[in-house]
């Protein structure tokens, strides 16, 4: 091609591209891709998420790995949290305000919510800074987006399995002691509760991770609302002593039901309805679909806003 | 062969102004305001809300003022057939970065559609989500898949990968115990091995050694040669025109000129040439260049030249401190490479010093060029000859333009001089009748017709 002597070329190769004509007729299902400027709310390319299954996975190794790389303890932290958590309410809210446990003992009372509580807040305020803490990579390279999100839920689950065992060498040792505690039925419902949580989490994480690419104050709400939100969940004391005029805030809460069903099912105390399971299993599905559709909206332009 | 881009009237647009500083109030306030069917109360003045509202339609992550929208592309509309290698230039902010965006779906455009037949993959960096904490194996797994590869696809590639990248030692290593060099050569090695229909490539050959980067762009030629299609955006003209075949230039986000790269790089030269002069300061020797003109030994100043013209580069130069004897390097460039040179570290004749204000000149006698674009590249340096004090630039460029029937060319074929080589020494053909036929570009043989009066 360079420097070729005069002989070597042709006219006909002398002429320059012509300037592209786009030919009117052509249907989208001949391309393997068409990007458009605001392609509908609906179209989610879920498959996508399916293709970039390994990335998902990736990434829960990333986060699990970097995570505690640094620290002395390492994974033992995952058990040293929600113990010192336990610990500190026992003593704050068992011991000193005397707090009502439905007569469980106190360590497995704080101990099964704030382990379920726990799953639920990290998936929430992890997945809820999504869109700020990846604008970096984002801004670089095209994934499915909800890769992130849905890694962390995933490797949240990791530590909520952990976790669940801590709980559980609790709940045998109480079990072997003769303590007036049953495991129920509502044991087989474990799998949607923490179904249920994850998508409640997730939804509600992404639904705020989308806005904050328009609203950042809302970053410094998520704590609080967090922490708000788990004293209308009964984490530190049960549902059935709140007064009945109450009742109602803790109820609108879809978090109240699973809580109350995680600590029922192993413990045999608490409320179990199948009303407010119900009513937790459609907030959840909604909340997440929302999510799902303002999150993939809002994919498509925030590198331009961030 | 077949079409796997097509991109149809393509446009972009970027507010300035508040991005991303709203606020809840503001935004509660304009959709209450809407609600009641008033005004905008945030709208600008001379703005009517119907405007507005059009203007909003957009995108939920819009801000509300809107009067200070820019395209950042606008109307393009360009086909890639598979197989082409594209280069895409043109100064900053002239949207090619842009284009990428949109085509690696990093950004979504504001009107037009693109339909892309095939894998694409972008490398609008190298090393997008390395983590410092992970090992350099750990890494190139995430940056594969961030990249879209799956794991057995990395899996089969990472001994090549790791040889490529020359790392082979520290693979085990927390990548943040890498130099920013191994850091570069592990990223890029991952990069290199995607195995897409369509790459995408933005500006990552400006990053590692020389060396390395050779490498580089021998793997993105392999890539090429398998049939698989570049877009590649560069600064670096020299790559561009090795690596493609095709040049897109835009300017001020549209298409200027879209056809065979030798020719879309010229043109691109000759419009950089014209818009700013060049100029230069070396802070540390306090030696700055005021001026480089072209002239014609008529004392002429310009930019168009005639073959057999002489030319003269005159460099005006300050010397804040005193420069001892240092070495002037001039090169005249066509697109395909250096053409002739003017080097004191070669020819060895070196002023004592500079100091104040003054001229170095140099004249290159009847230029013997074809009607082609050409540039002029300077390098200055000083003492033993490795100090740089001017790597070497492009301080000047100049067209040379000529009706080769004047210089007694006959061939039917004269448009391809455009095309051809650079220089042209003076030769002769002698066939076997006895005739003889000298060519030379020295001076018009019909020295009557003036061209450029």
């Amino acid at each position: 091609m360079n420097s070729e002597p005069l002989t070597a070329a042709t006219p006909g190769i002398a002429s320059t591209v012509a300037a592209p004509t786009v030919p009117v007729l052509s249907r989208d299902s001949d391309w393997t891709l068409v990007i458009r400027p605001q392609t509908g709310w609906f179209d989610l390319r879920l498959a996508d998420m399916w293709r970039y299954r390994d990335l998902v996975m990736l990434f829960v190794r990333r986060d699990f790995v970097s995570q505690y790389k640094q620290t002395i303890l390492g994974p033992l932290w995952f058990i040293i949290q929600p113990l010192l958590t336990t610990l500190t309410y026992t003593v704050i809210f068992g011991n000193i305000a005397q707090l009502s446990t439905d007569g469980l003992p106190k360590i497995l009372f704080y101990l099964s919510g704030v382990t379920a509580w726990n799953y639920f807040a990290d998936c929430l305020t992890k997945t809820s800074e999504t869109f700020v803490a990846n604008a970096n990579i984002f801004g670089k390279v095209y994934f499915p987006r909800l890769a992130v999100p849905v890694s962390i839920v995933i490797s949240n689950l990791i530590r909520f399995g952990i976790q669940l065992f801590l709980f559980l060498g609790f709940y045998f040792y109480f079990l072997a002691r003769g303590t007036a505690i049953k495991p129920t039925q509502a044991l087989w419902l474990m799998p949607l509760l923490i179904l249920l949580m994850a998508a409640l989490g997730l939804g509600m994480g992404i639904i705020v991770s989308s806005m904050t690419t328009r609203y950042r104050d809302l970053r410094y709400l998520v704590q609080f609302g967090v922490q708000l939100l788990m004293f209308s969940t009964p984490v530190i004391y049960p549902l059935s002593k709140i007064p009945d005029q109450y009742r109602w805030v803790m109820l609108s809460n879809p978090m109240t039901p699973l809580i109350e069903t995680f600590r029922y099912a192993f413990l045999g105390t608490g409320t179990f309805n199948w009303e407010y399971l119900g009513f937790s299993t459609g907030a959840s599905a909604l909340i997440l679909t929302a999510g799902i559709l303002l999150f993939n909206h809002v994919e498509k332009t925030f590198m331009d806003t961030v | 062969m077949s079409v796997v881009i097509q991109a149809d009237r393509l446009s972009k647009q970027y507010q300035l102004g508040q991005i991303g500083g709203g606020r809840l109030f503001d935004d509660v306030n304009q959709w209450w305001a809407k609600f009641r069917g008033k005004e905008d109360p945030l709208a600008k003045v001379g703005h009517g809300s119907a405007f507005h509202r059009s203007h909003r339609l957009n995108s939920f992550a819009r801000n509300g003022a809107c009067a200070d929208d820019i395209w950042a592309l606008r109307n393009v509309s360009f086909e890639v057939k598979q197989g082409e290698v594209v280069g895409i230039i043109g100064g900053n902010g002239a949207g090619k970065s842009t284009i990428l965006k949109i085509l690696s779906r990093v950004t979504a455009p504001s009107e037009g559609v693109v339909r892309v037949k095939g894998r694409i993959a972008s490398l609008l960096e190298v090393g997008t989500g390395f983590h410092f904490e992970l090992t350099g194996r750990e890494n190139i797994f995430l940056n594969g898949a961030i990249l879209g590869m799956t794991k057995s696809e990395i899996r089969r590639k990472f001994d090549e990968i790791v040889a490529f990248s020359e790392v082979e030692q520290f693979i085990d290593t927390p990548v943040k115990r890498y130099s920013s060099g191994m850091h570069v050569r592990l990223a890029f090695a991952v990069a290199a091995h995607l195995e897409p229909e369509i790459l995408i490539v933005d500006e990552v050959l400006a990053v590692g050694d020389a060396a390395f980067q050779k490498k580089c762009l021998g793997k993105m030629k392999d890539v090429a040669r398998e049939g698989r299609t570049i877009l590649f955006v560069s600064h670096n003209m020299e790559a561009v025109r090795r690596l493609c075949t095709r040049g897109i230039w835009l300017r001020n986000g549209k298409i200027q000129q879209d056809g065979e790269i030798d020719t879309v790089v010229q043109n691109y030269f000759k419009s950089v040439s014209e818009e700013k002069p060049f100029t230069f300061t070396s802070p540390e020797s306090g030696l700055s260049i005021n001026r480089v003109v072209l002239n014609n030994g008529r004392g002429e100043q310009m930019s168009q030249f005639r073959p057999g013209d002489d030319l003269i580069v005159e460099v005006s130069y300050h010397a804040e401190k005193p420069v001892e004897t240092p070495y002037f390097i001039l090169a005249i460039h066509g697109v395909k490479g250096s053409c002739f040179t003017a080097n004191m570290l070669l020819d060895g004749h070196r002023p004592k010093r500079l100091a104040g204000s003054g001229t170095i000149s140099c004249k290159f006698e009847s230029i013997p060029l074809l009607p082609q674009n050409y540039s002029v590249q300077m390098a200055i340096r000083t003492k033993d000859g490795n100090d740089h004090l001017l790597d070497s630039r492009e301080v000047a460029f100049f067209t040379v333009a000529a009706d080769l029937a004047d210089y007694g060319y006959k061939g039917e074929f004269q448009m391809l001089a455009a095309r051809s080589t650079h220089m042209v020494v003076p030769y002769e053909w002698r066939f076997s009748d006895g005739t003889v036929a000298s060519v030379s570009l020295k001076r018009p043989a019909t020295a009557t017709v003036e061209l450029f009066p």
